[in-house]
């Protein structure tokens, strides 16, 4: 397939692998983390580790929506389904992270709320055109790739008058999590050496936000796209900074990112939203200006207010490693219960949820790692 | 006296109402004019509650599969002729010769009798071309909003010859696996419509009938072992199923894995891996690698085989593993379908 294809091409992977494996000559390794859960999906599903020497260590970043969000707000979204019988439409990831007392949102539908999947917050504004009599509610997820398509669908409604419309708002910001990560209380970081930068993010915000950790925090930033041999080249750029001591932020993903960015995406939702004061993140606990809200002028939109729902934290399951791992300190193998109490088909954790989710993708591409197999079946 | 006071179905503009399933005038009216007129043979003209058959020598094979798949009608055909492949291929899986279908409809109140006679002459189509007739079958009808319009379940009788004997326990080590064509067809065809996608190479359910397949690759000397059409849940979970009962693992090599440009568009546009996606057209033979390539000429041979391809082996892996190596090097597992993947699809 055209534009496609180009960037799964196995001979200019075996290329880059063998520039990677010649160039990668640090012994204390490199230790990178991609950011978003489409490059933990990428690196699973086409097998990148396999092209990679042993001192290149891919660690995964909290760059997954429904992994972040914390189960009291699962739950908030739960209590308005099934306490004020509103229409709550979300994406498809979002209906399976657990929540509290064993259900999810895909459990309450079967409890008799009424929860639909949606593709696009179009089809929300839809569904609560064509039901003028319900409520209808719009979990509001995900990182600066899906708030503008949710801030054009708040000056839609706002332009109709669709009162029986509101949002759960828990979009959150890409660099206040990477903030959060490299300054963890307590002195417990984790030994970084530079980040693939996210791909659909910096369509948005552009490359610009990432320059604070190339200058303040001495960390290389490689923006890179969602295809396998981006993901490749940005571990090679990285690897290329590190030797040369070198911290910038450079952009692999040229074909649809620039510094600035797109200036109009970020116009609208700066119209629509503002800095939430404290976020609470799964795994990061709660990191300031890390999320938005609605302007006060669009306050009649916002659910939380509008059905006086209050967020009420909820500890994880003790067992449930996903705060480390989000965190990168720990691997999803590293979890006593990773493949044994936890599992895609029955999450504990919300890594287990989301095909982007550091444990799902591992469980599902790359759990055989773990496991000897007869050597001569692979040759 | 005058022949008969009931007037003919008003096919055009009628509707299916409950009357159709009282068991009354109507429903005989229904029954005669629509059913027994499309799907005409000597056994269902009996007129009896079964139908009598003639007797058969050798094992039976006996299959079941209920069809509601939304939409009904869809690029490549629809849910009449796909209660007739569903099942003769799940009866040709076991190697059996199929020889005879039941159906059963359960109508929604208000479904048009125009829309159902199309269905119903789609499968009658599908029964004829395949050589294997509707003998019986049974309509009920449910109220306005307890269906989808109409539900199919076909059941089919088939007969193995001498010896014969195929499951999906006999994989062994070092075995190949063959598939039959491109994947995720149907799957695609039936999302797409739905999703309202449209590319410029429209992309058309696979659905077939695939005894004749299996016949020629029976007679062509070589030994199957196992034989699967791998539906809903895709190619994956069918080699899933395949290396659990058999206790193998698999290793397979994604660049061999036949698929259309269009649909592997669409899974991209979707955000679906085609291994996961429905086929209804299609299957999977195993077999020890001597026999390969007499396989691969008579399956290449057969007008439903010609893309046929080895995809793949069969490993010894206590974990029961079905592996991949990527077009782009590495490998990957290729896992069992966790939660729902799809809306109903077949």
């Amino acid at each position: 397939m055209k534009y496609v294809d180009e960037f799964r091409d196995g001979e200019l992977a075996k290329i880059i692998s063998a520039n990677i494996a010649q160039e990668a000559t640090a012994v204390s390794g490199y230790n990178l983390m991609e950011f978003c859960g489409g490059h933990t999906h990428a690196i699973s599903r086409y097998g990148i580790t396999d092209l990679l020497p042993a001192n290149v260590r891919m660690i995964h970043g909290p760059g997954c929506p429904v992994c972040v969000l914390p189960i009291g707000r699962v739950d908030q979204a739960i209590r308005l389904a099934l306490e004020y019988s509103v229409i709550l439409c979300t994406y498809a990831d979002t209906l399976r992270v657990p929540a509290s007392g064993g259900l999810s949102l895909l459990k309450a539908k079967a409890r008799g709320a009424d929860v639909r999947m949606v593709y696009s917050t179009q089809d929300a504004l839809k569904v609560a055109r064509d039901n003028p009599e319900r409520e209808v509610v719009f979990l509001a997820i995900g990182f600066e790739t899906t708030t503008p398509p949710t801030a054009v669908a708040i000056q839609q409604a706002a332009a109709e008058n669709l009162n029986n419309f509101s949002i759960l708002c828990y979009h959150v910001l890409t660099p206040a999590a990477m903030h959060a990560i490299l300054s963890v209380e307590g002195g417990k970081t984790v030994p970084l050496n530079g980040f693939v930068g996210p791909a659909h993010v910096s369509t948005v915000i552009g490359s610009k936000p990432y320059e604070p950790f190339a200058d303040d925090y001495n960390k290389p930033v490689v923006i890179a796209g969602f295809e396998p041999l981006d993901v490749m080249q940005a571990i090679l750029m990285l690897i290329r900074q590190v030797n040369d001591g070198r911290a910038e932020v450079e952009n692999e993903f040229t074909r649809a990112v620039t510094r600035e960015g797109n200036l109009k995406a970020q116009h609208i939702v700066d119209e629509v939203f503002e800095l939430r004061d404290s976020f609470e993140w799964r795994g990061l606990g709660s990191v300031p200006d890390s999320a938005l809200k609605l302007r006060s002028k669009y306050f009649s939109f916002d659910a939380e207010l509008k059905f006086n729902v209050d967020y009420v934290p909820v500890a994880d399951n003790k067992a449930c490693e996903c705060g480390a791992i989000l965190r990168g300190e720990k691997r999803p193998q590293d979890c006593r219960i990773f493949a044994i109490g936890c599992t895609p088909d029955n999450p504990v954790g919300s890594c287990m949820v989301s095909s982007e989710g550091a444990c799902a993708a591992h469980y599902t591409y790359g759990r055989f790692r773990q496991i000897p197999i007869v050597a001569e079946a692979l040759s | 006296m005058k022949k008969s006071y009931t007037r003919s179905l008003d096919i055009k503009h009628g509707c299916v109402d409950m009357s159709h399933g009282s068991g009354g005038r109507s429903m005989a009216q229904l029954i005669e004019e629509l059913f027994s007129q499309a799907f005409n043979n000597e056994y269902l003209s009996q007129g009896n509650d079964g139908a009598l058959l003639p007797s058969i020598k050798g094992q039976l094979v006996m299959a079941t599969d209920s069809h509601v798949v939304s939409p009904l009608f869809f690029a490549g055909g629809d849910i009449g002729c796909l209660a007739v492949h569903g099942t003769i291929n799940d009866v040709a899986m076991m190697g059996a010769q199929p020889l005879y279908l039941a159906a059963s409809f359960i109508l929604e109140e208000g479904f048009p009798l125009v829309d159902l006679q199309r269905i119903v002459a789609s499968m009658a189509k599908a029964s004829i071309e395949a050589g294997v007739p509707i003998v019986t079958g049974d309509t009920k009808v449910v109220e306005k909003g307890k269906g989808d319009g109409v539900f199919i379940t076909t059941t089919g009788i088939g007969v193995v010859r001498d010896g014969l004997m195929l499951s999906g326990d006999l994989a062994r080590p070092g075995d190949k696996i063959l598939l039959s064509g491109t994947i995720g067809d149907h799957g695609m065809a039936i999302m797409t419509q739905r999703e309202g996608m449209t590319f410029d190479t429209p992309i058309i359910s696979d659905t077939a009938a695939l005894h004749g397949l299996v016949s020629a690759m029976l007679n062509c000397g070589a030994v199957i072992k196992t034989l699967r059409d791998p539906t809903r849940g895709g190619l994956a979970t069918t080699l899933n199923e395949i290396a659990k009962q058999s206790g193998v693992g698999m290793l397979l090599q994604e660049a061999t894995i036949p698929v259309n440009a269009a649909v592997e568009a669409a899974c991209e546009f979707i955000g679906l891996d085609p291994l996961y996606v429905a086929n209804e057209g299609k299957l999977i033979a195993i077999c020890a690698p001597q026999d390969v390539e007499k396989l691969l000429q008579v399956m290449h041979e057969h007008p439903l085989g010609v893309q046929t391809a080895v995809i793949g082996e069969v490993l010894e892996d206590t974990h029961h593993f079905v592996q991949m190596v990527t077009k782009l090097g590495g490998r990957r597992m290729v896992d069992w379908l966790a939660g729902e993947q799809l809306p109903r699809i077949c």
